[in-house]
């Protein structure tokens, strides 16, 4: 079964992930520590968003209605974080 | 991926129908998206703010508890990956299987976080009454709120999903589970379980990783 074969290989890179994201806390500290943490993060949830919730298979307003709330997110931060960093909060 | 073969008001094709399944549940998952963004965007800022304090905070976690609750959940949710690509097939034996394993490692996650909150009462980490003790600076107890109040959001986002998990195994043992025709119900709830994975994915380093 070729797909039971696709799912397990993701299954591994989202292992060897978690591992290396310990690892890297190990190595890296402050904002590179914090920066290597959450791009592994946000690789893992790109792996499971992809083909464990189908993104994969869906067409293409599907997959924006599924990461939509993504870009929300990252104007919050964004807006939220430009107040945090320049006006010193 | 047509699998809806009993169509339904109002629906012209099987295909428009599993679009609207499929796009009811996305957007669903997104409001939940914007509830944890919420959450992690004070997180970052308290670790971007209280830098010293939230390190300090984070290393007294149980890392190994951590990381090993990590692999429990993104191994269930390869099984509940496994169990709708058989759903999807019509072989209810491996989505059986797959369900149960899934819920088993659902179960196993609670009780690990719900030792780990033991072992941090005792240690006076937790910010409720008679514990806490342990913490001196502000951030560290700050840290120490936003990490029960996150943990505790997902764990019950994880229990309503353990009870989604049992109810749809005990559904197709009592036969009242057609596939592939309701293999949409599998992957839906599938959807939802695989939505509080990632949460999980964010909070542990996060949480447990601030160095």
């Amino acid at each position: 079964m070729p797909k039971a074969m696709q799912i397990l290989s993701v299954w591994l890179a989202l292992m060897a992930l978690l591992a290396a994201t310990v690892v890297s806390s190990m190595l890296l500290q402050g904002t590179a520590g914090l920066a290597a943490s959450l791009v592994i993060a946000l690789a893992k949830a790109a792996l499971v968003f992809w083909f464990f919730m189908h993104l994969r298979e869906e067409n293409g307003l599907a997959r924006i209605a599924a990461t939509g709330a993504v870009l929300w997110v990252a104007i919050l931060f964004l807006l939220s974080g430009l107040d945090i960093v320049t006006r010193g909060l | 991926m047509n699998e809806i073969t009993r169509l339904r008001e109002p629906y012209p094709t099987p295909e428009r129908q599993q679009e609207a399944a499929m796009m009811g549940a996305y957007i669903f998952l997104a409001t939940e998206i914007m509830l944890f963004g919420g959450l992690f965007l004070v997180i970052a800022w308290l670790r971007y703010s209280h830098a010293p304090d939230v390190v300090a905070a984070s290393k007294r976690m149980h890392l190994g508890l951590g990381a090993l609750n990590t692999a429990v959940l993104l191994t269930s949710s390869a099984l509940v990956a496994l169990s709708v690509a058989a759903a999807r097939e019509g072989k209810p034996a491996p989505v059986r299987l797959g369900l149960c394993g899934a819920t088993l490692l659902g179960l196993a996650f609670l009780a690990v976080k719900a030792m780990e909150y033991r072992f941090e009462y005792r240690e006076g980490l937790l910010p409720v009454p008679g514990s806490g003790a342990a913490l001196s600076k502000a951030g560290e107890h700050l840290f120490m709120n936003f990490y029960l109040i996150s943990t505790g959001l997902h764990a019950v986002h994880l229990t309503i999903g353990v009870l989604l998990l049992a109810g749809l195994l005990i559904r197709s043992m009592a036969g009242r589970l057609p596939l592939p025709d309701r293999a949409i119900v599998v992957t839906v709830i599938g959807l939802y379980w695989h939505f509080v994975d990632i949460v999980w994915i964010f909070l542990f380093p996060l949480l447990y990783l601030a160095r």
